[in-house]
């Protein structure tokens, strides 16, 4: 039997694997897609103490290495669900059976979140995208809106600024939550229009994006803008519905957790962007992964 | 087989007039998650018999890039024919890309 199941292969999984391996506990991580998790899109890396520039990917692969050195194994299947047993022990149901274990840490982290709009689906990749640093490339000379009020679409409606002819940035309020002095930079450009109160009501276009519909959230009024690309930056969702019926969510979804990554259920542990926390950052999941396989470990004695 | 590198100057001879699918990988090396994917697609080239697989860099074919709308990476095309018949975009495991190549 393992010791310690790991689901989810980011930046907090992997950490909790090596302290898992160095406490001597054998260590499984469950992954559904890539190891890595959110930081593999990131290009560069320059807020990580210790290390001052490196890619999301040469630092997600570092902690895969330095994980799998340890002796941690790791498996690409998709978890749908825990159960705790009558002895304390824990059964991980995945989309390729059963696995067994005496403790599970819940590393899920977190996903960007969807407008949820019609045909949103269909077209990203196809003209909808939700990462500017990573698609941006592709808009050369076009026209394109970025959609949020956070630093995350400060940021990316900078970027895009500097190579696309046209930005709108479409904001729900009239105020932003991002830095005022990054706000205040991105006003002073000539090709960078801001559309407040307003929300994205319909992506328009046969195969790919041609344009949007937008909606004034004060007055009604709708007007079409035409777009090559729309950049979605509205943040970030925890993916933990198959985990409900064995540790409580908050009402975002988020597993409740405080700084010690227990949850309500015992021998059951979450660590990084996908528990309540006020901060989430990589060292923050750094060290989540340490707290939670610590007292992982003190479970399995 | 072993994954060929594909430029403006083959892609004709070596997808579009294939005799055998062709799938196409889309990548460059500033994209991580194409880094992720990229030894993924060896895998499948080196177990499925009876397909071909390339890849473009971006970077340095943008007008591949361009005639075939990629606004994503990395991107995935299966090519039938000349046409492409199949196609995704971002990370995805190697049983989907496997699935992609089932008809």
């Amino acid at each position: 039997m393992n010791d310690i199941i790991i689901i989810g292969a980011g930046t907090a999984g992997l950490s909790a694997a090596i302290y898992a391996r160095r406490a001597g506990k054998k260590a499984l991580i469950l992954e559904a897609l890539s190891y890595g998790g959110q930081i593999i899109n990131t290009p560069e890396v320059e807020n990580y103490p210790g290390i001052k520039n490196i890619s999301g990917f040469d630092f997600a692969t570092g902690l895969y290495e330095q994980a799998a050195d340890l002796g941690a194994e790791i498996e690409y299947v998709r978890v749908t669900g825990i159960e705790s047993n009558a002895d304390g022990s824990k059964t991980v149901h995945t989309t390729d059976g059963d696995r067994e274990c005496k403790a599970v840490i819940i590393a899920t982290g977190a996903k960007n979140r969807p407008l949820g709009i019609e045909r949103e689906e269909e077209l990203t990749g196809s003209g909808v995208s939700y990462c500017a640093t990573c698609d941006g490339a592709f808009y050369k000379k076009k026209s394109v809106a970025v959609n949020g009020g956070g630093n995350t679409a400060i940021e990316d409606a900078g970027f895009l600024s500097n190579f696309c002819s046209k930005v709108y940035v479409i904001h729900r309020r009239d105020e932003f939550r991002a830095d005022v002095h990054e706000v205040e930079k991105l006003k002073a450009k000539e090709n960078v229009e801001f559309i407040l109160d307003s929300e994205v009501t319909a992506l328009l276009g046969d195969d790919e994006l041609t344009g949007i519909e937008v909606t004034n959230k004060k007055t009604g009024e709708k007007k079409e803008l035409e777009i090559s690309g729309l950049f979605i930056a509205i943040g970030q969702m925890p993916d933990n519905t198959a985990f409900a019926s064995v540790v409580d969510l908050d009402e975002k979804g988020y597993i409740i957790g405080k700084e010690d990554c227990l949850t309500n259920t015992p021998g059951v542990f979450t660590a990084g962007d996908c528990r309540t926390k006020a901060v989430r950052q990589l060292t923050t999941a750094a060290a989540d992964g340490a707290v939670a396989a610590l007292a992982a470990a003190a479970y399995c004695g | 087989m072993a994954a060929i590198t594909l430029t403006m100057d083959n892609f004709e001879a070596e997808v579009l007039k294939s005799s055998e699918p062709v799938l196409v990988d889309f990548w460059a090396p500033w994209c991580g998650p194409c880094k992720m994917l990229s030894p993924v697609v060896d895998q499948v080239a080196d177990s499925m018999e009876g397909v071909k697989i390339g890849k473009v860099n971006v970077d340095e074919q943008e007008e591949l890039a361009d005639k075939y709308g990629i606004m994503s990476i990395p991107a995935l095309k299966v090519f039938k024919d000349g046409e492409v018949v199949k196609e995704s975009t971002g990370f995805i495991p190697k049983e989907s890309i496997e699935a992609m190549l089932r008809f």
